[in-house]
């Protein structure tokens, strides 16, 4: 055995600058701003509401409590911010959305029909559109194909909401829906649901053709040994097998048309109504926060808290679709590995 | 490019892959050794062959007296003692999450000699040396029991820092990897991090001497490394291990991945270095081991080291029949 | 087909015959779908380039804009006592912008993606970090706009500035820019890592000298397409507070000074009644799509040039 002793401690080796003890640190707080962005979201949207729903906002109310001189002047502070400005029951049943013209009313259900109408009109465009076109990138489509569809459906992805609004507005209502429907509206629902359906068909398309293509070439093989035409394939052992990966994308997809603003915005118009026909003004909850967004209500009143009672509303129904596209394609992703 | 792209965690899911027919080998391998051997000796081999047979018949006398901390159950068979060992290995086992890679492993290195470590693909021979020099710390899953002497010094002891360790302890892998660099970039990339880099041109060259590539590259030092051909690649790897001018050189399969005649130029290359270097090789190849190097590890079976001896003991007479099946070819 | 019907063997039978015509059907209907999409493009970007023909001028870019639609008539130019009427300080707002959120996401963006590929044990903690990002990816712009409102422009008092919107963007594409960083440092093979440490190097010095400069092109693309999503963002900036016009560009040494950019820009004209305002939009669109286009253009250039390796 040598005898002879060897130092391998960090210090005896000058091994490790002040960058790398640092650095590990520096980057998990990087990090850990994802975490942060999140609790503030909630901690934004929350105290809004609260102070939508109660007299006074959640920070408000702690800070009043707290700052008041007795326990007793804390109580009454508590008491009176949590006086009831409008109920929970209205907010969520009521179906008649004035906040901003007297008599007020806060009856959030008619922005969620117009947020319903636009969802499902989209849908009804990007599904089939979508689907059929990542089958036929996954399926026929040749490289060269392929390599220049995807391209194209990617600048349809990044072009700026902003710009399907103005679409909308000077194509798709004057030079299509008004000649096939004369009672078509300069604003109308069916216009804001078709520029958000071509909007999402990309990240249906392609989140749709990754899980086609993953299903493996020998389940293919398998179906055309049984004498299977490409069709049956496609349609019967593709997309079966890649189902779990397609819905997910769907999901994703519908929850980005729920949270889409400045589309709707411009050419769905602002009129908080429940009809039934697509071809009439619509205001959506996105579109609601932009109305307010613009115009000039005062911070604390209820209007600006409204906001945030709509925000949080907004938040919940992505969050929970985000959550069951995770979990949804994480069913599919156990399939095949 | 999609193997070396692919998400390392499918890396080391192949790796625990590689270890499990292993396993499955084991067994089968132990009712073939019970089934061929008439002798009684093997009729005991459980875990190991060593279990329970005599100390008298496999180790040389002297050796007991000095090996307090090697119980004798678990040695394996040869002459696992050395008298100028650099490194020694002392029960050492490793774990991948709940797989075991190694078992029990008890032997030395002796210092500026060639020690070759072979044995079929996942008996654990690499996964041994890349815990000697603490590269295993870099697998979230790895777990490492028992000691490994390094100078006498407990390499896994809480206050040595991995960084340090393989500042003296070198690496070359199996598949030539240098950064994406120029030629001497990539020798002095070693003198640069340890902050060695007084006389880098110097030093540089006399990596790149001693690694014999100097001749072929001089003209061409600002080119990058990858434009260089695999046998060169991998000399260029040996001069930046040896750059910083480290105690001992870990060498995993290095000429693998090359053809005939750049194998043979690392085979002298690695010849020669042992003059000055301590050198543990992984090769799956017995004649480059029986051709290099002076002392031999045998790993079988899904992580046992089952005999340690001088190469050419080893190679002519191997105590143990499953080690002989596998150097004649009968097993692995 | 069933073995008693036709003891020849029959490749024209019409059952076959029947399912050869649904096939090119349904290959018809997926490729005019594939279609669908490109149509759509074009309309689009036809429609805004013949809403703008004529209205997209020299002047148009450099000067600030107007309340009267017939001061961005170029016929006009000669005319008016103010001067031409444009879209400049928009422009100006926009680029300050995008610079000072490059710098934040840079940072905080990359630093996020070497923590957690480089760093980040596999634990419930790093678990969550990751499917939370995953979340923030999902969460609608104009929630982001409602945080930058609440807690940058209120709570920290920022006001409707620069600086407000550049952070609220920041937060917005963050979980963007840390995802394309991950794939990028991903890409960077395992070996030159292992070989790094293999010399000795700590992680640090494996991360500066060998990982990122192996991943900064994959990074570089990322982050540029990221901030080409918010140079068009109009809902949170809206949210924050930009101003629908103004007339003077902002100051990039006064990060808390009031700013337009050119989505609130463009959308404040299309809202407004006036007939020619539509053509400004339009035109306001066609420099947002330009500008649009050579930032992608830019990352795909980066992408090709350091891709050649592979």
């Amino acid at each position: 055995m040598s005898s002879e002793s060897i130092d391998l401690s960090r210090s005896g080796n000058d091994v490790g600058s002040l960058g790398d003890r640092i650095a590990r640190y520096a980057f998990f707080s990087c990090a850990f701003v994802t975490v942060l962005t999140t609790l503030a979201i909630i901690l934004v949207l929350v105290n809004g509401a609260v102070g939508f729903f109660r007299e006074a906002t959640l920070v408000e109310l702690l800070g009043g409590t707290l700052s008041a001189d007795s326990a007793a002047g804390g109580l009454e502070t508590l008491r009176e911010g949590l006086a009831v400005q409008v109920t929970i029951t209205e907010f969520l049943l009521g179906t008649n959305w004035s906040p901003l013209i007297e008599p007020t009313s806060y009856g959030v259900l008619p922005l969620v029909w117009g947020t319903l109408v636009v969802t499902v009109g989209s849908a009804l465009v990007a599904i089939p559109v979508g689907t059929l076109t990542a089958i036929y990138l996954s399926e026929y489509a040749d490289e060269s194909v392929r390599r220049t569809l995807k391209p194209i459906l990617e600048i349809l992805a990044g072009i700026p909401t902003i710009v399907y609004g103005f679409f909308a507005l000077s194509f798709i209502t004057p030079t299509i829906l008004q000649p096939l429907f004369p009672q078509t509206g300069t604003f109308n629902a069916a216009s804001a649901a078709i520029v958000v359906g071509i909007m999402i068909i990309p990240m249906v398309s392609s989140l749709s053709e990754d899980a086609m293509s993953s299903v493996p070439d020998s389940l293919r093989n398998a179906a055309y040994g049984l004498g299977a035409t490409k069709f049956e394939v496609s349609t019967q052992v593709v997309v079966p097998s890649s189902l779990s990966g397609i819905l997910a994308a769907y999901v994703l997809a519908l929850s980005r048309a729920i949270g889409e603003t400045m589309a709707v915005a411009l050419a769905m118009g602002m009129l908080p109504q429940i009809t039934t026909n697509p071809l009439e003004e619509m205001q959506t909850m996105t579109s609601y926060m932009v109305q307010v967004g613009i115009s000039d209500v005062s911070v604390g009143s209820i209007q600006y808290q409204s906001l945030f009672a709509v925000g949080l509303t907004l938040f919940a129904i992505t969050f929970t679709m985000n959550v069951l596209s995770i979990w949804v394609r994480s069913q599919y992703r156990e399939e095949y590995q | 490019m999609s193997d070396e792209t692919s998400d390392r965690r499918n890396g080391l899911r192949s790796t625990l892959a590689s270890i499990g027919p292993g396993r499955g080998r084991f067994a089968i391998g132990n009712l073939l050794s019970t089934n061929s051997e008439t002798t009684g000796m093997t009729a005991n081999s459980g875990e190991s062959e060593t279990v329970g047979t005599p100390e008298s018949e496999q180790t040389p006398a002297g050796i007991d007296s000095a090996a307090g901390d090697m119980p004798s159950s678990d040695r394996p068979l040869g002459t696992p003692r050395v008298d100028d060992a650099i490194i020694e290995a002392r029960n050492l086992e490793v774990f991948y999450g709940d797989t075991q890679a190694l078992h029990n492993i008890h032997m030395d290195i002796p210092e500026k000699q060639v020690t070759a470590l072979i044995g079929p693909s996942g008996c654990g021979k690499s996964t041994f040396l890349r815990s000697i020099n603490r590269m295993n710390d870099l697998i979230d899953v790895a777990r490492v029991e028992g000691d490994l002497y390094f100078h006498g010094k407990n390499i896994y002891d809480e206050d040595v820092d991995p960084v340090a360790l393989r500042r003296k302890i070198g690496m070359v892998f199996q598949k030539p990897n240098p950064f994406p660099k120029s030629i001497f970039d990539n020798v002095a990339y070693g003198l640069r991090v340890q902050g060695k880099d007084d006389n880098v041109e110097e030093q540089v060259y006399t990596a790149l001497e001693r690694a014999a590539l100097l001749e072929e590259v001089e003209d061409q030092l600002d080119e990058s490394g990858l434009d260089l051909s695999g046998g060169q690649q991998q000399r260029l790897c040996i001069a930046r291990a040896i750059a910083t001018d480290p105690e001992v050189i870990l060498m995993d399969e290095p000429a693998s991945a090359l053809d005939p005649v750049a194998t043979s130029k690392i085979e002298d290359l690695v010849e020669e270095l042992a003059q000055e270097y301590t050198v543990a090789i992984v090769t799956h190849n017995m004649q480059q081991a029986a051709r290099i190097s002076d002392k031999t590890a045998v790993f079988l079976t899904g992580g046992h080291l089952v005999e340690f001896d001088d190469t050419n003991k080893i190679f002519e007479n191997p105590q143990s029949d499953r080690v002989e099946d596998y150097i004649t070819g009968k097993f692995g | 087909m069933s073995v008693d019907t036709d003891p020849e063997f029959d490749f024209s039978g019409s059952a076959i015959e029947r399912k050869r015509l649904y096939g090119k059907l349904f290959l018809g209907l997926c490729i005019s779908a594939a279609m669908v999409g490109i149509v759509a493009l074009i309309a689009l970007l036809a429609d805004v380039l013949y809403e703008a023909w004529g209205w997209v001028t020299w002047e148009f870019l450099t000067y600030p804009p107007s309340q009267v639609p017939d001061h961005f008539i170029p016929g006009n130019y000669g005319d008016l006592d103010t001067g031409p009427a444009g879209i400049y300080p928009a422009i100006i707002g926009s680029i300050y912008l995008i610079v000072l959120t490059a710098i934040f996401t840079l940072f905080l963006g990359v630093g996020a993606a070497i923590y957690l590929e480089e760093y980040a044990p596999d634990t419930r903690l790093t678990q969550f970090i990751e499917a939370n990002i995953a979340n923030l990816a999902g969460v609608p712009s104009i929630v982001y706009g409602l945080l930058g409102l609440a807690m940058f422009v209120r709570a920290l008092q920022t006001g409707a500035s620069l600086i407000a919107g550049a952070l609220t963007l920041t937060l917005l594409i963050l979980p963007i820019v840390i995802v394309a960083s991950q794939e990028a440092l991903k890409a960077v093979p395992d070996s030159m890592r292992q070989a790094s440490y293999g010399t000795g190097a700590t992680k640090w010095q494996t991360i500066r000298n060998v990982v990122l400069p192996e991943a900064i092109p994959g990074i570089m693309t990322g982050i540029i397409l990221s901030l080409s999503r918010a140079i068009g963002e109009t809902a949170p900036i809206l949210m924050v507070g930009a101003a629908a016009s103004m007339f003077t560009p902002p100051q990039l040494t006064d990060p808390t000074g009031a700013f337009s950019a050119m989505p609130t820009t463009i959308f404040d004209w299309i809202t407004l009644p006036d007939e020619a305002f539509q053509h400004v939009a339009a035109a306001g669109i066609v420099v947002l799509l330009t500008i649009l286009l050579l930032m992608n253009a830019t990352a795909i250039l980066i992408r090709n040039k350091y891709d050649r390796r592979a």
